[in-house]
């Protein structure tokens, strides 16, 4: 190995970690997802500094070239990475269903109560969608926010709002 | 229309069921893309059912199945995207639950479950938690055959033995839950593939609902003809044994409310 080979190692090591740093600080990038990659960059740091290291430890481990193990620790690395990032999208995709259930559940309920409020239109007339904002609009907004704490009157005795009370 | 109303007798038992049963039932009916056919199904639903709230769950269709809904009369919760059958009742299943309805009867958009057995699965849920309409139990002129067929025999018999009862459509999208179920799928329905059908009975189960098949009659499908061809069946059947398998290593969970149905 000649001494460019070992410089541009150790060059290309400091740009990940600046990079990933960088990102951190912009927020770009939150903690628990940059540690993955801070370590890869520490570990490339290191390996390119101390080359023996690797040397050293590949023969340890029984590999005949140093390379291969190397290569094996990015393998591994990489795989934590995308295992972690499955995981994390499963979790995001489970709470953007909540939010698209909760969207709806709350807009149907925010039609009800501005049909409500505007002298309780009968919902099968045309266009009850329109209707709703306009009239509510013109009916001031006070009494409209006040609307969630009442319980529908019409509801089944017993079961009616245990949520809405809340 | 939009909120439920009120039964003069709560406790209506027997085999005749009473108009209050009606008013305390959600039919759940999620619809991607329906259009064409919504608006006479939520028609249909309401003949046949005076007194129930029907519910579309418009599943982030591209078309005006909102609109087309609203206009027939149904309520309509409008989910900005597609979640998928399984997503979109698990928001009827909360939204049942925040209006304090006790049953919520799942009915297909498409026309093909026939509302006039939606009585005897609201009957059924007097004693039991979740109740299945299904299509291979005597009943209706609906009929599957090759690969598919054994592939839903296969699940059938696997799912049975979990529930401890004799199932044979356990992918019938006909069917009912009682107050327990509906606590419990107001948060845990399934949401991936196959699992609104197969890992939420699985899961009703293993949480300690009783589960229950009746026969209803069921029409052939009025759009689109379900797949008979050897491969898909393979790749159907793989991908439910592999819901299976997950849903059984999942921890199992449990029923918070203690009210039994019938009692």
């Amino acid at each position: 190995m000649n001494v460019t080979t070992y410089v541009f190692g150790i060059v290309v090591a400091l740009l990940v970690l600046v990079a990933v740093v960088e990102l951190l600080r912009r927020r770009r990038l939150r903690e628990r997802h940059a540690l993955w990659w801070i370590v890869a960059g520490v570990v490339a740091l290191v390996v390119a500094i101390f080359p023996g290291l690797l040397v050293g430890t590949a023969a340890a481990l029984g590999f005949s070239v140093p390379t291969n193990l190397g290569f094996f620790v990015c393998l591994v690395l990489l795989f934590m990475v995308s295992v972690s990032q499955s995981a994390e999208l499963t979790v995001l995709e489970d709470k953007t269903r909540v939010l698209a259930e909760e969207s709806a559940l709350l807009e149907e309920r925010i039609g009800r109560l501005e049909r409500r409020a505007a002298g309780a239109v009968p919902a099968d007339t045309a266009a009850p969608v329109a209707t709703g904002p306009a009239a509510a609009g013109a009916d001031g907004s006070p009494s409209v926010a006040r609307e969630p704490v009442t319980l529908p009157a019409d509801a089944p005795a017993g079961h009616a709002g245990t949520d809405r009370d809340a | 229309m939009t909120a439920p109303g009120a039964p003069s007798d709560p406790r209506t038992v027997g085999s005749i069921v009473g108009m209050s049963l009606l008013q305390q039932t959600l039919i759940v009916m999620p619809a991607f893309n329906e259009s064409a056919v919504v608006g006479d199904v939520v028609r249909e639903v309401q003949a046949a059912l005076p007194g129930a709230t029907v519910l579309v769950v418009n599943d982030g269709s591209a078309d005006d199945t909102a609109a087309v809904a609203r206009r027939a009369g149904a309520t309509v919760l409008d989910l900005p995207f597609n979640l998928g059958v399984g997503g979109a009742m698990r928001a009827g299943f909360k939204y049942a639950v925040a209006n304090g309805f006790r049953y919520a009867v799942q009915v297909d958009s498409d026309g093909q479950h026939d509302p006039s057995g939606v009585p005897q699965i609201l009957d059924a849920l007097q004693r039991k938690d979740v109740v299945i309409g299904a299509r291979f139990a005597g009943v209706g002129d609906y009929e599957t055959r090759g690969p598919r067929r054994w592939a839903m025999v296969v699940l059938a018999s696997v799912v049975s033995r979990i529930a401890g009862t004799k199932l044979t459509d356990t992918t019938s999208g006909f069917r009912g839950a009682g107050p327990r179920a509906l606590e419990l799928f107001a948060e845990h329905y399934p949401a991936e593939y196959l699992g609104d059908t197969v890992e939420s009975l699985v899961l009703a189960a293993r949480a300690g609902c009783s589960i229950e098949q009746i026969p209803v009659a069921m029409r052939v499908r009025a759009g689109g003809t379900p797949s008979h061809a050897p491969f898909k069946a393979m790749i159907y059947l793989g991908r439910a044994a592999m819901a299976l398998v997950v849903a059984l290593w999942r921890p199992r969970l449990s029923l918070r409310t203690v009210e039994v149905p019938g009692s």
